[in-house]
This record gives structure tokens, sequence and C-alpha cells, in this order.
């Protein structure tokens, strides 16, 4: 990985307002105040509203969402009612980032700390809002910007996104996704921010100290996080959280951060990447990945494996 | 202070002494000088405004409207396509009733590539909520643009604000300009509705069938409520600067049989031709329109009317004929005249006049010679 410093970086490599990180040790040690209410209008088993749980826990009240459309943008409720306790900002679909390079650059010519944080599908991420997205790292803004991924276009019912993995069924790709999923997290990583992370929401703890940790740093900062999705992804709505799991425990989806450049595995992935689970383990269960085909189960795990051992070897790099 | 200036210059020089808190924007011919001159402002300190260098005008538009939320005086510039590209985010500014103001450099849209004025890439926003002014002078520009926000910001308006200038026939020429000082011509904004992070609300969630027309009606009424707001702010300019303005400018209207209503530059050659007409003995008015939103009450009963479109609505009509046809029962002669830049001289205006054809339509250059 090479890391080069850009505008970026040459500010102060910190932001000297955040608060000091928590070390937690259990679920309980996370603040009991909740920014999400108990009347959002989610699907059962939601794992989206069940992340923005935890990244609103991690970054307070003296922040902003800016919500492009999005399952976000449908789960805060009807007008004029809102389930969310911090002021959002609901923008165009292609918009987000850019709405919130305007908004942070208010903020900070006003002498505020506030956060601002995009909260984003893959959809409005890797698609349609992944211009303003670029120019808004390009620039360094100060921002976070956190892209929860269900894979598809959740809230217009499930239509193939980049972030489709290959072989998943959508109602656009009826038969089977015949491209592979878009790698975001290297496109981000090719604006060389200060700190980008992926995360699950199968673990909060994780999002928590990862959402925690971007918000140390002044200038541009990602989140991906994977958001199992019951409808879209048809299993059953108790198992959102056993869907991240195994996402995490057969290596489809790596945890780690990368910190001005420097790749840190994190230590749920590490486990399941010394011996994971067979890949077969994740899709059975899914709907979406139902009658896929066993050589496109081959090209799967062996983009997965490649994946594994390209993480591994930038991690080992000095 | 006196000096001579660009048009693009002089609204630049107007944004400096308002002092957006945001500028965000994104160069297109030949509206680039304006924001290559605020940052330069910027850069050099005698700004105190974040210029943020956005990818697009997509990207522009929304880094103002989410900068304009948090209560902040916010600026943008941009021409046609460029227009055309931030067409969505401009319903969204009007419908989030952000005091934005933009200039907009009028240009023809492609294809052919073509960087020459023309009104059509303004009027294609003429349903979106935006107040739109035409300026016609260089002076007009400034003055113009220093109004534009203390309308924006006006509580009974609070909405944006487009300036609309001709692309080079007024954006690249030189004129005199005099600069004022606006001091508390333009009060600091207070956005009622800015974000507030100690009392959270959402801004534009979902809105059911029950709800959202009032939202609409409300930018109607605003819009309504706008036109006082445009009368006092033009009363309060010319007692403390003595330059008036309207929503139109008249020039020999009162006694005249036929009135050249037109919107832009081409306004002040409609006076020159004005004066050729009337020393030949036809009593000739010149109307030009410079509020096409709100769009006022014209004085035309009882005149010929003679409007020149520098625009068009493709299988309808001139825009500026058709707007004025629904509003009054005098026919008229519309004239298609300077698309893409096409030259349109007085002499071309006179003739226009001489050899009107009341009820029907022209266009210059491609009908036959009137």
């Amino acid at each position: 990985m090479i890391t080069v410093r850009t505008a970026i970086t040459a500010s102060p490599l910190t932001n000297p307002s955040a608060q000091p990180l928590q070390e937690l040790n259990t679920i309980a040690e996370i603040p009991k105040e909740e920014y999400i209410l108990k009347c959002t209008s989610a699907c059962a088993g939601c794992s989206d509203s069940l992340a923005l749980r935890y990244v609103l826990k991690a970054a307070g009240a003296d922040t902003v969402l800016v919500v492009p459309a999005c399952c976000t943008s449908v789960i805060q409720g009807i007008y004029p009612n809102t389930a969310f306790n911090v002021p959002v900002y609901n923008i165009a679909f292609g918009a987000a980032a850019a709405c919130a390079s305007g908004m942070s650059n208010a903020f900070r010519a006003a002498g505020k700390k506030t956060n601002v944080i995009v909260y984003a599908g893959d959809g409005g991420t890797l698609d349609i809002g992944i211009q303003a997205m670029s120019g808004a790292f390009e620039r360094g803004t100060d921002f976070l910007y956190v892209c929860y991924d269900n894979e598809a276009y959740g809230n217009t019912g499930m239509q193939r996104s980049s972030g489709t993995p290959l072989g998943a069924k959508t109602t656009t790709t009826p038969t089977g996704k015949t491209d592979a999923k878009k790698d975001i997290d290297a496109i981000i990583a090719a604006h060389n921010p200060p700190y980008q992370a992926t995360a699950c929401a199968a673990y909060p703890q994780d999002i928590f100290k990862k959402v925690q940790k971007a918000l140390t740093f002044r200038g541009p900062t990602f989140l991906h996080i994977l958001a199992p999705c019951p409808p879209g992804w048809r299993y059953s709505t108790e198992k959102s959280v056993e869907m991240g799991k195994l996402a995490v425990k057969t290596g489809m989806w790596v945890l780690y951060e990368r910190e001005y450049g420097k790749l840190t595995i994190s230590p749920q992935s590490k486990a399941a990447m010394r011996k994971p689970l067979p890949l077969e383990d994740y899709l059975a269960p899914q709907g979406r990945f139902k009658g896929i085909d066993s050589k496109t189960v081959e090209i799967l795990k062996q983009r997965l494996a490649k994946n594994l051992v390209k993480l591994a070897a930038e991690e080992a790099e000095p | 202070m006196k000096k001579i200036a660009t048009g693009n210059k002089a609204v630049a020089e107007a944004v400096r002494q308002v002092v957006p808190g945001v500028v965000a924007a994104y160069p297109i011919t030949p509206q680039t000088e304006i924001v290559e001159q605020i940052a330069e402002f910027v850069s050099s300190g005698e700004l105190k405004s974040r210029y943020i260098a956005v990818e697009s005008e997509h990207s522009a538009m929304a880094a103002c409207i989410g900068a304009s939320i948090t209560g902040t005086r916010t600026f943008t510039a941009t021409s046609s396509h460029g227009l055309l590209y931030m067409h969505e985010m401009t319903n969204w500014a009007a419908g989030a009733r952000l005091p934005i103001v933009m200039a907009n450099v009028n240009r023809s849209l492609g294809p052919g590539w073509n960087i020459w004025a023309e009104h059509t890439d303004a009027m294609q926003e003429r349903d979106t909520g935006w107040l739109q002014v035409y300026v016609s002078s260089v002076q007009e520009a400034y003055d113009a643009t220093l109004m534009a926000f203390r309308i924006a910001e006006h509580n009974d308006v609070l909405l944006p604000v487009m300036v609309n200038l001709d692309g080079f026939t007024l954006s690249h020429i030189m004129q005199p300009l005099e600069t004022v000082e606006p001091g508390d011509f333009i009060p600091p904004l207070h956005l009622a509705h800015a974000i507030d992070v100690k009392n959270p609300a959402g801004y534009g969630g979902l809105t059911g069938p029950d709800q959202q027309f009032r939202f609409r009606w409300d930018i109607e009424r605003s819009l309504r409520d706008s036109v006082k707001v445009i009368e006092a702010t033009e009363k309060e300019f010319v007692k403390r600067f003595g330059r008036k303005y309207g929503f139109t400018e008249d020039y020999c209207c009162e006694d005249a049989d036929v009135v050249v209503v037109s919107m832009g530059t081409l306004g002040k050659e409609a006076e020159v031709a004005v004066d050729l007409l009337r020393k030949d003995g036809i009593k000739a008015g010149s109307m030009r329109l410079r509020w096409f939103r709100p769009f006022p009450k014209l004085n035309l009963k009882g005149k010929q009317v003679v409007v020149i479109d520098r625009d068009y609505s493709f299988g309808r009509g001139g825009i500026l004929a058709t707007e004025i046809m629904a509003q009054t029962k005098e026919e008229i002669f519309s004239v298609i005249a300077g698309l893409g830049g096409q030259e349109v001289t007085y002499d071309d205006i006179a003739d226009f006049v001489r050899n009107r054809r009341i009820g029907e339509e022209f266009w210059f250059g491609v009908s036959t010679r009137v």
C-alpha cells in the first residue's frame, strides 16, 4: 500500500477537540443515550437501523446526519414525525457528500465542531453518489462518510447495484448478477483519507469503536458497513446478526481499518482468517443465492481467497 | 467608488461586499470570471469566505444547500449546461426554502457547442420556485446582485434568487460601475429553520399526500409575497444609493402605440430602436422585463405588442411571448431573435416594429424577411 500524504493529511493529523477514545470491554459500556427512537418504520430484522443506532451512540448529540435517498430516508418516519433524535438533512440521491461538504465548511467557518456524518446506502455511494463522494474526499472535507451496504437498492425493492455480489439474484438480475461487486474500499483508499474502515451490523461494538476513532481525525473518513437485509437477501427476519457473522466468519466480508494507509485487520476477521467457514454456510441460507451454479460459487471462493491473501500481505507490509 | 468593470466582475464585487460564508462553484464559460474573481478575493484575504471548488454544478448547488441550512449566506454562479446539470438541486434549494443567491450568465444549450447569449437556460428553471431577475448593464448586474441577497434572505421570501446576465454581451463587456457601501442594507442572515443540534429536527423527510401540497403552496405564497419585498427593496435602494429599478424598465411607453417587450441586453438595444422609430414618427416604446419570476402584471392595454424572445419552447412558442399572451388580451407579434448569440442590432429591432404582423410568429434570420 503506497501511502502518499496528500493535502488531507498535511493538515493537523488529528482533531484536537475529539472525545478521548473509550476502551470497551462489553456492550454494557456503550452509552445509554438513544438517538434512534422506538418508532422507526424499518422492516423487521433491519440491520441498517441497528448499525445506525451504534453510529449515533458513538457520535453523540453534536452531530448532523446527511442522508441521500436510501432505506434510511424511509425509516425516519413520515412528516411531521421523526424517529431520529439528531438533526437529519435529507438530500437528493447523488448529492449527499457534496451537501455534507457545504455543511462541514459552514460549521467550521462558524467555529463549530459539529460532526457531519453522511449515512448512505450502497446505491447512493457506489453508484449515483460516487462522483460527489470522490470530490468531497479529494477536497479534504472534514466529515465521516458511512456507507451501509445491503448490496442492492433496498428502498425500491431490491434492484441490483454495483455493490451486489456476483451470483446474487435481485429484481433486475433475476438469474443472478453476472458482474463482481465494485471494490469501493479500494477506490476510497486511492483518495488517501486519514482513516477508513469496514464493519458489519452484526458487530455493534466494532462499529461503535470505529466511528469514535473516525471522528478523532480531521479530514474525510470512511466507514463501510455490511448490512444484511432480510427481504432483500431472502432469509427470515431473526437471522440478520447470524448472516452478518457468517459473512465475516467465511471471509466473504473482512473487518479492517486503514489508518494513514496502514492496514490493520480487526480481531474478528483475524480469527476467521485462521480457519474460515466454508462459503456455502453463508450462501445457503440466503434466497438470493438459491440455485447459484457451482462455477459461480467457485469464482466467488477464488476471489475471496485472493482477497484474504491480498489483505494479509498488505497488513504484513512494514 | 467609480471604476470600470465587466458584468462578471461587477457581480463578483457585490458578492465580496456581502461576505457569504460559503461560495461553492464550478467553472463554465462565460461565467468563469465571476468565480475566478471570488477565488482571488478569498485567496488574497479580501473576502473571508470558504471557497469550495466542487467537482460539478450538481455538487455546487448541493454544497450551497448544505451550507445554507446551517444559516450561512451562500453564493454560486453558473451558466447554460451548468445550470441544467444542477436542475435537480435548484428544485431542492427552493423546496428547502434556502436563500441562496446565484448568478447565471445566460448561454445557449448544446448541441452544438455554442457559448453565446440565450435565455433558454434560465427559462428551463422557471418552475423551480427561484426568483429570477434579468439585467442589462454592468451597473445593474452589481445592483441586482446586492438586492438579491436582501430579497432572498427576507423572512417573507426565503427563496433562492437567480441574477441573469447575458453571456459576453454583458458578462464580458466593460462599462462604468459605481460601487456603494451596502452597510445595513444587507442585514445579517437569520435563518429561522437553520439546523440546531440542541433542537434536533428532520428536514425533507418522507411527506405524504396529505401534506406535500401544503409545502408547494407555501412556495407560491412566498413568491406572491416577494412582490412587495422586491418593491420595498428597490425603494430602499433608490433612497440610499440613488438608482431606481422596478419590475420593468419602461422607455417612452406612456403614449406609445406599439411597445417592444424584451429582456436583458436586447432591452437596451430596443431603447435605441425606439428613438429611431420616433424620429420616423412611429410612436414606439420599450418595456424591458426585469423580473421574470415573480412575473409582474404588465400594463399593455390598448398597445400593439412586439415581444422579442431570446429563448424558445419547442412546440409552443417564444416563452416570454407565451407568458404575456396568458396575461393580456392584446395580440402580439412574437419575434424569436438572438438565439445562440445571433446578432440583433437596434436597426433590426426597429425593423421588427415597422414590419410587425400582429398575431404571427417571426424567426429572425429564418422566416421571410419582414
